[in-house]
């Protein structure tokens, strides 16, 4: 066998100089120039975005991140954020919690443990689910979810109020909380994480659940040492694809709670808000100036989700050197 | 701690498509057992009827008998999941699970249906495994790294390892050496010479030298035609395979005349 390489002979990596085509340029040249064009137009809007935020919170006669009442109108105006900020995480999180493992637990489902006869019809009916518009979710949830729900709530305030969390303050109060908001919300993002979920599932090699299997690992058990390692990064981004819908989600959230400003860590109580309901609400009534006072709020939204999925690309990062992709 | 295998009337299936037909034979205990013949002939759809693989491919599916001493592995009320942990396999391409540090790898097996162990036990059973795979020396100083971080060859002998940690009766190896350079081909060959004292190993491989070297018995395995099952044509003393086979179409193969 010859080892060496003949004198003269490029090692397979290095760069030569490149040869240029007249096609390749105008690719390059389109490319590159839509990429630039991207950037500057996102930047400008960034900025304008911006300017208009500090503007608004400038004039801000109480503070911006403390505050409870959203009172842009009023002279001098007084708005805050502390409410909103609190709803849309809690009832993020609430729909997190409750979504997740359902979404894998279904993902697997459809992936590794339904014939084939009811895994793909069942594959497409999630897929269906999940291009149904929010709205027809939020009228569903302010009409059917809220006053079924109300059983739940009084079972919980009966057995958990103890938590503190679980107390109904007035249990004869309907149930337009904070915690059905995450339930309507879990249900809204279960059929994007399932999607997802169900696609990395689909993509773990099979030299991998192989190698379970022949050690005599039961299907569990391939799910557990092959699969979900393998997948672990996939859904991580599944969850996140799907904290971003709950995050900025208005309709479902419009039609269920009764937005009033206080923040309180009973979720059961028919009280507190979230930054697009907020936005949705007060946009009709709004002047210019309220506006401004708006699009901060909408920016603070947005900074917690870039720091959310900041956070996710840390936990996938982290374990790079084990991640099974380049396997 | 080694078992014969004893197979009778065995054909196997693709949904409809058969693609082995009435194979018998006996692999003797203790003993290495080739399996050659041209590519499509079922040598690996056979070996995966040993231990209940095959059927994990959708539309697989077996008839016959596979006896392990005097166990039907097919016999009713046989749990294919037992069944894979008296017999184990290596696959071609290494495939250590790329998640989990060496350590891990090797001890994957042990921590499986719910057998708990100490940690001094373990610790104990993937220094004797990684050192029966030959692999201790190199890798005692990063157990704690990624498996995915050896060299191809170490990784093939990492797979022989967490094989062999779970000690099975039978080791099957579906052409192990066939993605590896030949230093790495010669350290494994040794390894299958040593791991024969303790277990029946059978080995697919496509390198006649590779069969003559390291098997006692060689069976031959072909196929009439595309499309056709593919049969056992005959098993013997590997010497005897090499140098004085009973059937030409076996001789024709060894001397390169097709195939
Ligand atoms: N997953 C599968 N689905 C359908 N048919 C298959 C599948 N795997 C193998 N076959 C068919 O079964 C027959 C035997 O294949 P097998 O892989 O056992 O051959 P082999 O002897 O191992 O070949 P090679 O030496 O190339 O590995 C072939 O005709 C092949 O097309
Ligand atoms: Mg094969």
């Amino acid at each position: 066998m010859d080892i060496v390489n003949s004198p003269g002979e490029h090692p397979p990596n290095s760069r030569q100089p490149a040869v240029t085509r007249l096609g390749d340029r105008v690719f390059l040249g389109m490319s590159r120039g839509s990429g630039i064009l991207l950037l500057v137009i996102m930047a400008a809007i960034a900025v304008f975005l911006t300017v208009r935020a500090i503007h608004a919170i400038s004039l801000d006669h109480s503070d911006f991140f403390t505050t409870f009442e959203w009172n842009a109108n009023l002279q001098p105006p007084s708005f805050g954020i502390a409410v909103l900020a609190y709803g849309t995480v809690v009832s993020s999180l609430i729909a997190m919690i409750i979504a997740v493992p359902v979404s894998v637990g279904i993902a697997l489902f459809i992936s590794h443990y339904a014939p084939r006869k009811l895994a793909t019809p069942l594959a497409y009916l999630v897929d269906l689910l999940a291009a149904v518009p929010s709205i027809v979710y939020g009228l569903w949830g302010g009409l059917y979810l809220v006053p079924h729900l109300q059983g739940l709530n009084l079972w919980l305030n009966e057995y958990l109020s103890w938590t503190g969390i679980f107390h109904k303050s007035d249990p004869s109060s309907a149930a337009r909380s904070l915690f059905t908001v995450g339930i309507l919300l879990a249900i809204m993002i279960v059929p994007i994480i399932t999607n997802v979920s169900r696609e990395v599932f689909r993509q773990v090699p099979k030299a991998h659940e192989e190698a379970a299997l022949a050690l005599g690992a039961t299907r569990w058990e391939v799910v557990r040492m092959s699969v979900l390692p393998f997948a672990r990064s996939g859904i991580i981004s599944a969850s996140m694809l799907g904290l971003g819908r709950a995050l900025g989600e208005t309709m479902a959230v419009a039609t269920v709670l009764s937005a009033s400003p206080v923040l309180s860590a009973r979720l059961l109580d028919p009280v507190g808000g979230t930054f697009a309901q907020n936005i949705a609400a007060k946009f009709a009534e709004a002047d210019n100036f309220g506006r401004d006072a708006l699009i901060a709020s909408g920016l603070v939204l947005f900074v917690i989700t870039l720091l959310v999925n900041g956070a996710a690309r840390l936990i996938i990062a982290r374990r790079k050197e084990y991640s099974g992709a380049n396997a | 701690m080694a078992k014969r295998i004893d197979v009778s009337g065995l054909s196997a299936y693709y949904g409809n498509h058969r693609a082995i037909e009435d194979i018998s034979m006996t692999v003797e205990p203790r003993s290495v057992t080739a399996f050659i013949g041209p590519s499509g002939c079922g040598k690996s759809t056979f070996l995966r009827t040993l231990n209940r693989m095959h059927e994990v491919t959708p539309g697989g599916r077996v008839e016959g008998k596979v006896m392990l001493d005097d166990e039907n592995l097919y016999g009713a009320g046989v749990d294919p999941v037992a069944v894979r942990r008296t017999v184990g396999m290596v696959f071609q391409r290494p495939n250590p699970f790329p998640t989990m540090s060496i350590y891990d790898n090797v001890a994957a097996g042990l921590r499986l249906n719910g057998s708990a162990r100490r940690k001094s036990e373990i610790d104990g059973i993937v220094e004797k495994s990684l050192k029966g795979a030959n692999l201790w020396n190199e890798v005692k100083d990063r157990l704690n790294k990624p498996g995915a971080g050896l060299s191809g060859g170490q990784q093939q002998r990492l797979c022989i390892a967490r094989a062999i940690a779970v000690e099975p009766q039978v080791l099957l190896m579906d052409e192990p050496c066939s993605a590896l350079d030949p230093i790495s081909t010669l350290a494994i060959e040794d390894l299958i010479g040593e791991l024969k004292e303790q277990f029946t190993i059978v080995i697919v491989t496509h390198n006649m030298q590779q069969a003559a070297r390291v098997s006692d018995r060689t069976a031959f395995f072909n196929l009439a035609g595309v499309g056709q099952p593919g049969k056992l044509i005959e098993i013997d003393e590997t010497q005897r395979i090499f140098s004085n086979p009973s059937v030409q179409a076996t001789e024709d193969y060894i001397s390169g005349r097709f195939g």
